[in-house]
């Protein structure tokens, strides 16, 4: 690795920097908050440790051998460890800056091309790719799989991760939403809803939820069908040209729409979106229009605690607690808005469970591609989730809703998992009836 | 015979627990000073019997042993070298018991400090050694450096709190000294001993804490003094008035400069020195002392005392304390924070003294700390790569040690000596003084294999 702040050309490389790297002065606070550490127990697998690897690599004192790429993918993200450090190191956009460096400097395998650079760019592919899944759950080989032991003799812990997508919708949302939905009443905004990859394939109920409240506050939604994935898979892989080229899609293609505020009720989704200013500030011909693009990102929760909110809210009758998705905390600051609808909504009970904002170990791929330790983390978030003897956890994040949920079952506990947006949903349709 | 070696430390603690990748080693080679190197091997046991096994082994073999915690010290004590076996009692983190009767709370040495402090608080104890990196460091490591902390005024450092420990010594054998006894004299006090002793003497493997009621509440004032003598003066004043803080911080006018600089919350940088204050105890009792301690502090020269009566207040007065660390953090790629103590009434001469010898070497040193114990760190900021910068540094260092050394004071007041501070150790210690102790490691460690040549070694490094 370079000891210098490779940016040069508009799409830079980005190496992480030297001076960055010794400024950490490892007083090891970050250890106390690092899920991983706090998991399997060794400095190798705390933000200080990966920090002290990559600088060791940056001094030429370690190869880019598998194991230090291996400790690279460990990381799972969640930038508790930013959060807490007292030099302001920022240890994850560090790993994903050694990633970068990783996918420029080795040969990737051509599995990781082929889905960011074939699969994740087309929605159209990607909604043919979960037809298997949709197939595998719904035609009752899923029953077979789960009660004959079968998914045992799959490679890679595939066999229990099968398990862990949600009963996929009958269609993903982007094929069934219109373009415009029209506001109801009076049109007070014209939105631009960003319908992330996951929400529209995996969570399609829940979004379309999303766009019913948004069109009852008085907003004209407009969903771009050629919105194309966020780049926050590609970008947490290392793969940075790939990230950078969805980002300019995305912006060319909102900058056409005319709307005053982006939408999204995908915190992976909020937070690339409002990141994209940095992503791109090197960049001349996108660096306006992506500072442009990131000040209109709102996450749901934000926009509608930042309008007159429509209080003729039903009963919605639960005990819920909320679980703060590490995009949305950390990545945007966003905890308290989500907490305030909830607590709006009549017949609710918001019960904090311990550690809130620790993140649940779903990060993306992470539950896959690191089944052990990601469940240890699980673990400990449902314990904490089952002390607050809540009915209902609540998380605006496609990912830790497929984590929750998973866990929930795993536990056996009497909850089940909602994005917050579909409780106030709910309340609104428990009005109307 | 190495692989030999590590075959047989992997049937001790099993196949997962020796770490041997060259990651693994990066890893296990720092603490929070700027030393760095890597080790030959790291071991991760998870009983005093098999730290035992480890201990004879390496004592058989004459292998340096590196046992450490999270590697949080500021003094290089357990920085390994090449040929040491770090031994991380990371996994030993059960507390064992909570004795509500006879207030103590037994642990392992893996605990960390504020996972014991909520522990006990929640049912109403304390514990109140507050090293500032209690979030991350080990029980084991703070008795093990003699960590003290803000506190130390009215309740003590580490070493007031250790009634009893089980170690294995360097030749394998579990012993065990004191107990769940508030007192006891029978023979000399080894507990002591071992409280500071930085890893040489032998392995700790259980530690018996002393636990006291947990006071109610706490409230907090800050006093700005335009001079430095009069800030210092306030601390015997508080005192002479029957108040007893439990904590009083001193930072100097260029730390205050440094951290309004980071913050920008309009602290005076003309100002010689900020006091922070804080009182403990029953509510009804600390209101009223709160208030006289804001009068003693104007009485004594403040121009501006601020009190806080509610929590949320407290916090306000402590961010500009709490904001050194990040506002040095940003201003140089490294920081040795220094850790001299002296005697109350040396702070101001101290304090100069360091004034003096910024300038000589051209340096910024900001001076903060516990003015209640005379426990002040100057931090000397330097980029490592920059030769002719260190060369300062280490001189401004070992000037600092002796200025405080000829005002009666000491090297450490609660980082420990480790590698970092061994140059200077004879400055301190007299040849007779330095001779017995290491007559008493070599009773402990003929073979010298724990933390081999640190601390009381001058000439080695």
């Amino acid at each position: 690795m370079a000891d210098s702040n490779g940016q040069k050309g508009f799409a830079p490389k980005r190496v992480p920097s030297y001076d960055e790297l010794l400024n950490c002065i490892r007083c090891g606070l970050c250890l106390s908050v690092c899920p991983t550490y706090r998991q399997a127990g060794t400095e190798t697998n705390s933000p200080r440790g990966r920090v002290a690897l990559i600088r060791a690599a940056a001094e030429g004192k370690l190869e880019l051998s598998p194991n230090f790429v291996d400790h690279m993918y460990r990381c799972l993200n969640c930038m508790a460890c930013a959060a807490v450090c007292p030099s302001g190191v920022e240890a994850h956009e560090i790993i994903v800056d050694a990633r970068i460096e990783i996918d420029n400097k080795l040969p990737q395998p051509a599995i990781k091309n082929w889905i960011f650079e074939g699969l994740v760019p087309s929605p159209g592919r990607m909604e043919a790719a979960v037809w298997p899944l949709r197939l595998y759950q719904r035609s009752g080989l899923r029953w077979l799989a789960e009660h004959t032991g079968v998914l045992n003799l799959l490679p890679y812990n595939l066999g229990k991760t099968a398990q862990m997508p949600p009963t996929l919708p009958m269609s993903p949302l982007r094929q069934r939403l219109p373009e415009v939905t029209p506001a109801r009443g009076e049109r007070r905004y014209r939105v631009g809803f960003f319908l992330g990859c996951a929400q529209s394939l995996l969570f399609a109920e829940s979004s379309a939820a999303t766009v019913r409240v948004l069109s009852r506050n008085g907003a004209e939604v407009v969903t771009p069908k050629g919105a194309v994935c966020c780049g926050m898979p590609a970008m947490a892989y290392g793969d940075l040209d790939s990230a950078l080229r969805l980002a300019r899609q995305n912006i060319d293609l909102f900058e056409r729409t005319g709307v005053d505020a982006i939408v999204t009720d995908c915190a992976t989704c909020g937070e690339s979106g409002k990141h994209y200013r940095e992503w791109l500030k090197h960049d001349p011909a996108y660096a306006e229009k992506a500072e442009t693009y990131s000040s209109r990102f709102r996450d749901i929760s934000e926009f509608l605690t930042e309008i007159p909110l429509d209080d003729r809210l039903g009963e919605v009758k639960a005990k819920v607690t909320y679980h703060d998705p590490c995009h949305l905390v950390r990545g945007q600051g966003v905890s308290a808005q989500p907490r305030q609808l909830l607590q709006g909504i009549p017949g609710v009970e918001l019960v904090e469970m311990k550690e809130a904002d620790w993140c649940c170990g779903g990060a993306g791929t992470y539950a896959m591609t690191h089944y052990e330790m990601s469940m240890g983390i699980l673990d400990r978030k449902m314990e904490n989730a089952a002390a607050t003897g809540a009915e209902v956890i609540a998380s605006g994040c496609p990912v830790c809703q497929m984590q929750l949920a998973y866990g929930v079952k795993r536990a056996g506990l009497p909850a089940q998992v909602t994005h917050p947006i579909a409780l106030l949903d709910k309340a609104y349709e428990n009005r109307d009836r | 015979m190495k692989t030999e070696i590590v075959e047989r430390l992997r049937r001790i603690v099993g196949e997962e627990w020796v770490l041997t990748t060259p990651e693994d080693l990066v890893c296990y080679g720092y603490d929070a000073s700027y030393l760095q190197d890597r080790p030959w091997v790291v071991v991760l046991p998870s009983s005093a019997q098999e730290i035992s096994e480890i201990l004879k082994l390496a004592n058989q073999e004459q292998l340096p042993i590196v046992a450490r915690g999270t590697g949080t010290g500021m003094s290089g004590g357990s920085i390994p070298d090449q040929a040491s076996i770090v031994l991380s009692v990371t996994r030993m983190s059960r507390i064992e018991e909570i004795d509500l009767v006879n207030l103590v709370a037994v642990v392992e040495p893996g605990v960390i400090t504020a996972d014991l402090q909520a522990e006990v608080e929640e049912l109403g104890l304390f514990y109140p050694p507050d090293p500032a990196s209690l979030k991350q460091s080990t029980l084991g490591g703070n008795v093990a450096e003699g960590a003290g902390g803000p506190r130390c005024l009215k309740y003590g450092t580490t070493k007031d709190y250790v009634l009893g420990l089980e170690v294995v010594l360097p030749t394998g054998e579990v012993i065990r000294t004191g107990g769940k006894l508030m007192k006891d004299v029978t023979g000399y006090n080894l507990t002591q001993l071992f409280v500071g002793s930085e890893g040489t003497l032998g392995v700790i493997t259980e530690i018996i804490l002393r636990l006291i009621p947990k006071p109610e509440t706490k409230r907090t004032a800050m006093a700005i003094f335009p001079r430095l003598e009069d800030a210092t003066q306030t601390v015997t004043n508080l005192l002479g008035a029957g108040i007893l803080p439990s904590t009083i911080e001193i930072m100097d006018t260029t730390t205050i400069r440094v951290v309004e600089e980071y913050l920008k919350m309009g602290l005076p940088v003309e100002a010689g020195a900020i006091l922070i204050v804080e009182v403990d105890g029953r509510e009804e009792a600390i209101l009223p002392e709160i208030e006289q301690v804001g009068r003693v502090c104007e009485n004594s020269g403040a121009s501006e005392v601020k009190v806080a009566t509610t929590a949320e207040g407290c916090e306000a007065l402590w961010k500009a304390r709490r904001a050194v660390s990040p506002a040095l953090g940003r201003l140089a790629p490294a920081k040795q924070g220094e850790d001299i103590a002296v005697p109350r009434s040396a702070i101001p001469e101290m304090v100069r003294r360091i004034g003096e010898i910024s300038k000589k070497y051209d340096l910024v040193i900001p001076v903060f700390g516990h003015a209640g114990d005379g426990n002040l760190h100057p931090n000397l900021l330097f980029d490592t790569r920059d030769h002719e910068m260190m060369e300062r540094v280490h001189q401004a260092a070992s000037e600092i040690f002796g200025a405080a050394i000829e005002l009666g004071g000491t090297l450490s007041g609660e980082h420990g000596i480790g590698l970092v501070k061994q140059p200077y150790i004879a400055r301190r210690l007299s040849p007779p003084v330095l001779e017995l102790m290491q007559r008493i490691k070599a009773t402990f460690d003929p073979n010298g294999i724990l933390n081999p040549g640190k601390m009381i070694y001058p000439e080695q490094s």
